[in-house]
């Protein structure tokens, strides 16, 4: 895939526990986004929709739910499922069609409705469900944070006090954000006075299931000149590759990472942004801002490593030094990151972008990264998806 | 201890030999294990083979990582009364060039383990119910330390 395409518009729902329907949130996300791009929504000429495996057939069928609760007008709707990637693969079927020359202007949408308390697997006697037989065995989704974190520990010597800077950090940066769910400062003794879950992440170590929805109107780069927007935002590479065999970190639901015995040992996560970079033409020096995917505090710190932003081992003292806070030489996750937001699995990619389309444009207010030309996501979900982003200004 | 039949929890997961081993399969073309059993297609990239072979796995690793579970994990766990909680490792082996999740036996606590300490596989209780003792794998340390031994 070669070529550009324009982000006219970012919006989003805050994000919270709303309890109301999906398709609310995602319609104000549109909006949002619509009058930031100043596109009429019979403009758009392709709905690309992230679903949702929660709210029923509606939100299977997102891409055509949204548009009809925007008022059908001929658009073409599509619909992608990706796990966490979902919205960056709707971001995918977009730029696709717009570099086709297809259509002109495309709005890509996501949003979701989680329901309260733990997300547990369906319910029945199934031994051939590796979701159900891990529950059965007692290991839960932090189980896998923990071991990752606890990795850490063992090999580069990072401590809970490490991963609780991660969370001061984040909460700092979301404090100020009006789309974030948790707007509160807190203190590193704050976090090691939560519960401990799954040795060593505590409860404040761990993101939430949150409500929200995020929209944005990309366009062709022709279409953004004549709209005299020929200055916008950049989308310079979208990567969404699988893991490849044999995948070398034990990835949730599994029991077992694949064997290597004939094949040698890869790294998904450090995978997805290596694509990103090949594509855009980008090196990692020449990042100015990442919003990573920080399911735990610990993760954020194998993100930064895995994005090539520092070495292996390094990434604890890069925080401890200030160097990922607002201000400091390369900051992660200015939004707040998942630990402000928690997680909407549908909207999460998007609002990734929508973080980094203001941070590139300058109106991120008190969050604002200075001068910020080039910035990164990554998130990683269920059965090998994953998604790594690059825009420019 | 129960007087209760000890059954596995899950059927041909794992023997019930005195020495368990975990099963798995072998693909007959490449040499790729598997765990749990695959026997229809092999997942290498580069492998078309549909032929595998049961073996049983090393009942012997080291240490990959490690954590525990404070709080009870949602159906279709089945938690003692009251809730006790329990560690967990994920364990590396060598041949297999594979690393198995599984809960740590009763007694060993995070801070009695260690990236590479070597562990070997045994079957303990994972839960009871009317009729019988719920068997699963568990890790357990080879050399029990101070605080660990029982």
């Amino acid at each position: 895939m070669s070529g550009e395409v324009a982000i006219l518009g970012v919006g989003m729902h805050p994000w919270g526990k709303w309890g109301k329907n999906f398709v609310e949130y995602g319609v104000k996300a549109a909006r949002n986004a619509l009058a930031d791009a100043g596109v009429k929504w019979q403009d758009v000429g392709f709905v690309s929709g992230a679903a949702t495996m929660r709210c029923g057939y509606p939100g299977y069928v997102a891409g055509a739910t949204f548009a009809q609760a925007l008022g059908w007008q001929g658009a073409e709707v599509n619909t992608s499922y990706a796990a966490c990637a979902s919205g960056s693969q709707a971001l995918a079927a977009a730029r696709t069609k717009i570099l086709s020359g297809a259509c002109d202007v495309a709005l890509v949408i996501g949003a979701d409705t989680t329901p309260k308390g733990f997300l547990a697997p369906q319910k029945g006697e199934r031994p051939d469900d590796p979701d159900w037989v891990r529950f059965r065995l007692g290991i839960t989704n932090p189980t896998y944070f923990a071991l990752y974190a606890r990795r850490r520990m063992e090999m580069y010597g990072d401590t809970q006090d490490d991963f609780a800077l991660v969370k001061v950090k984040n909460a700092k940066h979301g404090f100020t954000n009006p789309n974030a769910r948790y707007r509160k400062e807190f203190s590193a003794a704050d976090v090691a006075a939560s519960a401990m879950v799954a040795d060593p992440l505590r409860l404040m170590d761990i993101c939430a299931t949150s409500d929200g929805g995020a929209a944005i109107i990309i366009s062709s780069v022709e279409y953004a000149k004549k709209i005299g927007r020929g200055d916008a935002v950049k989308i310079a590479a979208i990567s969404t590759v699988t893991p490849t065999f044999a995948s070398a970190v034990i990835e949730m639901p599994d029991l077992a990472t694949d064997s290597a015995a004939a094949m040698q040992a890869h790294s998904f996560r450090a995978a997805l942004p290596k694509k990103a970079y090949e594509e855009a033409g980008i090196s990692p020096k020449d990042v100015s801002v990442a919003e990573v995917y920080d399911l735990s505090t610990a993760l954020e710190l194998d993100w930064m490593e895995d994005l090539q932003l520092c070495e292996r081992g390094d990434a604890a003292r890069l925080v401890r030094d200030g160097v990922t806070s607002v201000g400091g030489r390369l900051p992660i996750n200015p939004s707040g990151g998942l630990a402000c937001f928690g997680e909407a699995v549908p909207a999460q990619a998007l609002a990734q972008v929508c973080e980094l389309t203001w941070q590139l444009r300058g109106q991120a207010g008190a969050r604002q990264v200075a001068n910020a030309k080039v910035g990164i996501t990554a998130n990683q979900g269920l059965f090998g998806h994953g998604s790594s982003v690059i825009l420019k200004r | 201890m129960s007087t209760k039949p000890r059954v596995p929890v899950l059927e041909g997961w794992f023997t019930l030999e005195e020495k368990p081993h975990l099963i798995g399969t072998k693909c007959a073309k490449c040499g790729t294990y598997y765990f749990p059993r695959q026997s229809l297609f092999c997942k290498n990239p580069a492998c078309d083979s549909e032929q595998f072979e049961e073996v049983k796995l090393s009942r012997t690793g080291k240490v990959w990582s490690f954590t525990n579970a404070c709080y009870q994990p949602p159906e279709p766990y089945i938690a003692a009364e009251p809730f006790v909680p329990f560690t967990i490792a994920a364990v590396e082996l060598a041949q297999e060039k594979m690393i198995v999740l599984g809960q740590v036996v009763e007694g060993v606590n995070v801070s009695d383990l260690k990236a590479g300490m070597e562990m070997e596989l045994v079957l303990a209780p994972l839960s009871e119910d009317d009729s019988a003792v719920k068997l699963t794998w568990k890790w357990q340390p080879v050399v029990t330390t101070a605080r660990g031994a029982q």
